[in-house]
């Protein structure tokens, strides 16, 4: 209690004339403490698949085996079947290493993130679609003023429209379990005391696929979401997102209490 | 000095203290409960540290998955082996005849268990799935003897905290703590699939260790020394693989 008000009232005093910011220190935080570990999931992520850049679906699956499909690249490792004569370099080592560290700060951070905006309200407040969004015609009109190119409403700058808070609602509480769990299904120390999980996901290969598909829509999610940033104001948004402040005036150091 | 920022002084000092006070405690204890993975140092070490920590405070005694006999894959892999050293060659030639498994260190009885001694000793079979670090796997079934009978046979003492297995080809080294060595799945593994266990998958002599990735599974072993600390061998951080820059603990 006491501590929360001082964070809130730390944030507050922060901001410029008394005005509540755009976003709170914790989402601020959480943010960009996940877009690094999300960047080095993603770039060790994909040095593995090169070690075996198959996928097949079920309990078990080799170079032996027929794939559900391969993405046509040169493998790092000679014994994999790629069509190529070459292989490129290893980098499992180093990426096996940061992906699972990488993977704790996440689980950390969503965890911390999640149970704080539970508690605080954020998700209720700011995620979950309002009381006046909550219908069709809201819905497509969202979609209608993107297709046309259309400037944004004036309270977007404060607060989010229903399809925005649909899309965060989706990456918070579907894609991310959902990577998340697929990625522990791998691990053959989760499996041996969890195994009703890598048995839901279909067996093991399954999971890996899985951990793969879930992965590409997150991956999607980042390119519309950086996209329809550069489209609202590049640095704006942003800046809103480091400091807090929604407008363009540089930080008032003289106002800060 | 205005009260916010006096409180926030406040709030940030005792945070900081807490926070440092909990960490050093954190290390005391998971220090003294063996939570420490050899390889725990380094940009790394934390998330090895949390990894392991976490499989052997929750995942200590739980069992690999076995499989009924149909999910066997007709195509096991066997992965790609060096070229054998003639030692390999000479026993291999010999029909390993005279393959011996040494095992001492912090032991009462010291012993070299011949193949067939160690056919002499109770026999099991698993169904159980080889997971490649490179993504792949298949299921065999895999028949040995638990290494749990081997080291009582030699009485372990009661300050061993590891088991360190060497292959007879070189710089082909692992080593597991006794949470994994005294499992009852951890099998020297001398049959496959209702045979003799092929060279290709580790003949004549296997370690399985099904709770962890398959380079955790040294073919070919000959050695298996018992210690209280991995200091002394090698660069100290566990075993060939952090060497080469793999995790030590492979159970992720």
């Amino acid at each position: 209690m006491a501590a929360s008000s001082t964070v809130s009232q730390i944030s507050v005093a922060r901001t410029e004339a008394g005005a509540p910011p755009r976003h709170t220190l914790l989402v601020r935080i959480t943010h960009w403490v996940t877009v690094l570990s999300f960047f080095a999931l993603l770039v060790t992520g994909a040095e593995l698949i090169v070690s075996h850049p198959r996928f097949y679906w079920g309990e078990a699956g080799n170079s032996g085996t027929e794939p559900l499909f391969r993405i046509p690249i040169p493998a790092s490792r000679g014994t994999v079947p790629s069509g190529y004569s070459y292989t490129m370099p290893d980098q499992n080592g180093w990426s096996r290493y940061l992906h699972f560290e990488a993977a704790w700060v996440l689980v950390i951070t969503a965890l911390i993130y999640g149970l704080a905006s539970l508690l605080n309200g954020h998700f209720r407040r700011n995620l979950l679609p309002a009381p006046a969004q909550r219908n069709w015609p809201a819905f497509r009109a969202v979609f209608a003023r993107y297709f046309r190119r259309g400037p944004p409403d004036a309270g977007e700058a404060n607060s989010y429209n229903v399809v925005q808070r649909l899309s965060y609602l989706i990456v918070i509480f579907v894609l991310f379990p959902l990577v998340i769990l697929t990625g522990l299904a791998l691990s053959p120390g989760f499996n041996a005391a969890f195994p009703i999980v890598v048995t839901a996901f279909g067996g093991r290969q399954s999971s890996r696929t899985l951990h793969f598909f879930v992965t590409d829509l997150l991956v999607i999610f980042l390119i519309v979401h950086v996209a329809m940033i550069a489209l609202a104001g590049f640095w704006s948004r942003n800046r809103a997102m480091i400091t807090g402040h929604i407008k363009s005036q540089p930080y008032q150091t003289k106002e800060r209490v | 000095m205005s009260v916010i920022s006096r409180r926030k002084l406040i709030t940030t000092g005792v945070v900081a203290v807490a926070g440092v006070a909990g960490l050093s405690a954190a290390d005391r204890i998971a220090k003294r409960y063996g939570l420490i993975p050899p390889d725990g140092g380094g940009i790394y070490g934390p998330g090895e540290t949390l990894t392991y920590a976490a499989q052997r405070l929750l995942t200590k005694h739980s069992l690999a998955r076995e499989f009924p006999r149909s999910m066997i894959s007709e195509k096991p892999f066997g992965n790609e082996l060096a070229p054998p050293t003639d030692a390999f060659k000479h026993h291999q030639a010999a029909g390993f005849a005279d393959w011996k498994l040494d095992v001492g260190g912090m032991v009462e009885r010291p012993t070299a268990f011949s193949l067939s001694d160690l056919k002499s000793l109770p026999t099991h079979s698993q169904i159980t799935e080889v997971v490649c670090e490179e993504g792949w796997s298949y299921v065999a079934e895999w028949i040995g003897t638990p290494l749990s009978g081997v080291l009582n046979e030699v009485g372990v003492h009661p300050q061993a905290r590891y088991v360190v297995y060497y292959s007879i080809e070189p710089d082909w080294w692992e080593s597991v703590d006794m949470a994994d060595a005294l499992h009852p799945q951890t099998f020297l593994t001398m049959g496959m699939n209702n045979g003799n266990l092929p060279v290709h998958f580790g003949g004549p002599l296997r370690l399985r260790v099904p709770r962890q990735l398959g380079y955790k599974s040294v073919k070919f072993i000959t050695r298996m020394t018992v210690t209280d600390s991995m200091k002394k061998f090698g660069k100290g951080l566990g075993s060939a693989s952090p060497e080469a820059g793999y995790s030590w603990y492979a159970g992720i």
